[in-house]
């Protein structure tokens, strides 16, 4: 039987890194076939492919067995693909009737709104799914699950016939997660062909036909789901060996510099932390996304106001109520958006560099201009930032070089301890492996290391030990002697 | 560090304001008579200095379109703080605070509780506005003391004064922009705040000063305007806010924030403030004064966006997106 929808080796990088490599998949009609893999396996990238958010650098997409030649969000919409994400995209300020009407507008002449129609046409699809939901209450007063219905009553509105759900349960409880269960049954019977993103494993016998596991940006293997484990699901997701060679060397581990004692923020949905780091050691932080990691990373450093618990520095309490504070204190966070919140683009190389350090080249008599230049150069050079000049703004590096810089800007303040959100994320395999070493060279120096990662071999080849989050608050704290690939990514998955 | 590719919009800014001087050059060289020229400076320094003000909330990523208002306000406070027999710089200092409490107010809506400050400004745009129609009763200020008008100094050395005070204040926060420290911080919330954040600066703390500086300096403005007279209207610095922004984005100023320099500002003012007498000499109807004007305003942001364009198109081999 010729497949519903078929990706044939496609390919797909970022600034010369690959996010997809020959990746190829197929979809039966009638059928959910779940997707899964790390963070970063490439499966947004994947989806984003099928909806044309994303086109691919080569590799071909066929549905029904033709060929789709050019894609777009709004293509691949009338061809009939349609993607549920877990945050619902509804607009919050229209009424569900409204919502579902959008893009497939059932006007009469002139344009002008035909409402008795296209509510009955809301009541017809949402009756579709099993939801008992007015058509003319405004999305905002929705519940999420309720939103994600209104969600797949649109697309089928729009007569979809691939349905793509990303995560569709992370945020469900289980009763309204067996009410899902039953309209993507009840879809499947109607021959929808659906994809089905989750991490929760689990799940997925109960609802998943087949399974493809991606890796690295390829796909792995696929499977009928009777016909595989969930162990054997982590391994083919875990699967590689420790690929890459990470300069890891012991190092005397001091005083204990940096506590979190019952730490936690209802704002920022992190609780009761207890970590420990010591001069001189690398803490990994390892977790899924949404695991509440960079969460916890910007509650340390005062970006988010903390509810409970203490901060202890050198056996000392502190409190931290702005960056600026816990700049003072020595505290330093590479944050995980470089492009946005690392660097600033537009300024030049020696100017971001200084940016955390500008109290120090403060006179009276005007900023020290000449010592800027000197740190700049210092760090440029320490780093390895490939520039002709340290005037050129930071947007004319590529993403390693854009991430040294964004590291020099940090170790200018000499902090002792440093906090890293997804250090070489992006950033080629060469710049990688100098982020790496460089890692090594601070912990000698004494530096306490939380590296919050989602590289699992950068996790196990860096840290001393790891902390391994869930659910806003850190499960176990593993050895690295005791970690393994598979280990961290139970812990994670909440087994 | 100074270079042309850096300062391409100031130089294009300063090219249009050398054309338009070469042509009434030619046209009509009595423009560049002495007295000519000292009215048009002392006609426009109160403009280079809310201009000034507007350089660094523009930098900022703000926007204040209240300084009209603020400027009638102080104009008025100028007025009566003299006529209750205050030495001249104590009137001066007063009404320097007073622009200061407005600016203060504008300050804290926008930085400390985040309100977008082109709402904010427009409501105290109306706000001073009226409420200085309604205390004033359309009255001006008269019967004002000796020593008010040119600070008692006579035209000649008034005159001075006024010039001298308006460019040290220019040259010194040019100068600061530039080389304190204070000034990349400015640079680094407008360009883009989360950022800043990030690195330890306080984005609502530096929103609020820059708001009071911006007040302090329409207070200044307003009185070395307002001396310039025997009596105050009630109704001083309409339009002045769209003369201090047009200024400013002329100048080459990114309207979003994080780009600008005070030459540019300076050169802004020079221009905008010089088109109006130059059309007269040149016989062009003064009428046409405020139509020319937007389309220069229009003239430098398209230059900006073509420019902008130019630049990205530069460097878009090297800036990819990163995975998501």
């Amino acid at each position: 039987m010729e497949p519903l929808l078929k990706a044939v080796d496609i390919t797909k990088s970022y600034a010369g890194v690959h996010a997809l490599r020959d990746a190829s998949f197929e979809l039966r009609t009638g059928e959910v076939h779940a997707l899964i893999g790390e963070n970063g396996a490439g499966k947004s990238t994947l989806i984003r492919i099928f909806t044309g958010a994303v086109i691919p650098d080569s590799g071909e997409i066929t549905l029904d067995g033709s060929k789709i030649v050019e894609n777009s969000p709004s293509i691949s919409k009338t061809l009939g693909i349609a993607a549920i994400y877990q945050q619902p995209a509804l607009f919050p300020e229209l009424t569900v009737a409204e919502n579902i009407a959008i893009g497939q507008e059932i006007s009469g002449t002139f344009g002008v709104v035909n409402w008795p129609k296209r509510r009955q046409r809301a009541k017809e699809l949402l009756a579709s799914v099993g939801a008992r939901i007015d058509p003319e209450q405004i999305a905002a007063e929705l519940s999420m699950p309720q939103q994600q219905l209104v969600e797949i009553a649109r697309a089928l509105g729009a007569s979809a016939r691939v349905l793509i759900f990303d995560e569709p349960t992370a945020s469900l409880s289980e009763e309204d997660t067996q009410n899902l269960f039953h309209v993507i049954r009840q879809l499947r019977s109607a021959g929808v062909g659906m994809i089905y993103i989750s991490h929760r494993l689990e799940e997925l016998p109960a609802i998943a036909d087949r399974v493809t596991v991606l890796r690295d940006g390829q796909t792995i293997e696929t499977h009928e789901m009777n016909e595989v484990s969930s162990d054997q699901l982590i391994r083919l997701m875990v699967g590689r060996e420790l690929s890459a060679v990470f300069p890891k060397r012991e190092v005397d581990r001091g005083e204990a510099v940096f506590e979190l004692r019952g730490f936690g923020s209802r704002a920022a949905g992190i609780r009761s932390i207890d970590l420990t780091i010591r001069a001189g050691e690398i803490v990994g932080v390892a977790g899924l996304v949404g695991a509440g990691r960079t969460e916890l990373a910007k509650t340390i450093f005062g970006l988010v106001a903390p509810d409970a618990g203490e901060i202890h520095l050198r056996g000392a309490p502190i409190s931290i109520d702005h960056p600026s504070e816990a700049i003072e204190y020595g505290i330093a966070y590479l944050p995980e958006d470089r492009r946005r919140h690392g660097v600033i683009l537009d300024f030049p190389i020696s100017a971001n560099i200084t940016l955390a350090s500008l109290k120090h080249l403060s006179h009276l008599t005007g900023m020290d201009f000449g010592k800027e230049k000197e740190i700049a150069a210092e760090y440029t050079r320490r780093l390895g930032v490939k520039t002709p000049a340290i005037y050129n703004a930071v947007s004319t590096l590529s993403g390693g070089n854009q991430q040294k810089v964004a590291l020099s800007r940090w170790l200018v303040t000499q902090p002792s301890v440093l906090i890293l959100d997804e250090p070489t994320q992006g950033v080629d395999v060469g710049a990688k492996a100098e982020i790496h070493e460089l890692m090594m060279a601070l912990a000698e120096q004494g530096v306490a290391i939380l590296m919050i990662s989602s590289d699992l071999s950068e996790i196990l080849g860096m840290s001393d030990r790891i902390a391994v989050m869930s659910g806003g608050t850190i499960v176990e704290i593993l050895d690295q002697a005791d970690a393994t690939q598979d280990r961290i990514l139970s812990l994670a998955l909440g087994h | 560090m100074a270079n042309t590719e850096r300062y391409k919009r100031e130089i294009s800014a300063a090219a249009a304001l050398g054309v338009l001087l070469l042509i009434v050059g030619i046209i009509a060289p009595s423009f560049f008579a002495p007295g000519n020229l000292r009215d048009l400076v002392i006609n426009n320094v109160p403009t280079l200095l809310v201009a000034t003000g507007m350089t660094l909330v523009i930098l900022i990523g703000q926007i204040d379109i209240s300084v009209g208002s603020q400027f009638a306000v102080c104009s008025v406070a100028a007025g009566v703080l003299a006529k209750t027999g205050m030495p001249m710089p104590v009137v001066f200092v007063a009404v320097m605070f007073t622009g200061a409490f407005l600016g203060a107010l504008n300050g804290t809506l926008i930085g400390r509780l985040r309100l977008p400050s082109i709402i904010v400004t427009l409501a105290m745009l109306v706000i001073w506005r009226d409420a200085l129609r309604w205390t004033t009763e359309g009255a001006w200020v008269q019967d004002l003391p000796e020593t008010f008008q040119w600070f008692g100094l006579g035209q000649r050395a008034g005159e001075i004064t006024v010039v001298v005070i308006s460019l040290v204040l220019f040259a010194g926060f040019a100068w600061s922009l530039r080389n304190l420290v204070l000034g990349r911080r400015l640079y680094a919330v407008g360009s883009d705040a989360e950022a800043a954040r990030l690195a330890g600066i306080d984005p609502p703390k530096v929103v609020f000063w820059v708001f009071v500086i911006m007040g302090s300096l329409v207070g200044i403005a307003a009185l070395l305007n307002s001396i310039r007279f025997s009596s105050i209207p009630g109704n001083s610095g309409v339009g002045l806010e769209l003369k201090a922004i047009a200024a400013v984005v002329v100048g080459g100023a990114a309207i979003t924030g994080g780009r600008g320099t005070m030459i540019g500002t300076l050169i802004g003012v020079a221009l905008l403030g010089t088109i109006g007498t130059a059309l007269t000499f040149i016989g062009v109807n003064p009428f046409w004064e405020k139509a020319i004007q937007g389309a220069i305003i229009l003239a430098a942001l398209a230059s900006d966006v073509a420019l902008g364009r130019l630049e990205r198109n530069g460097r878009s081999d090297l800036t990819g997106t990163s995975p998501a």
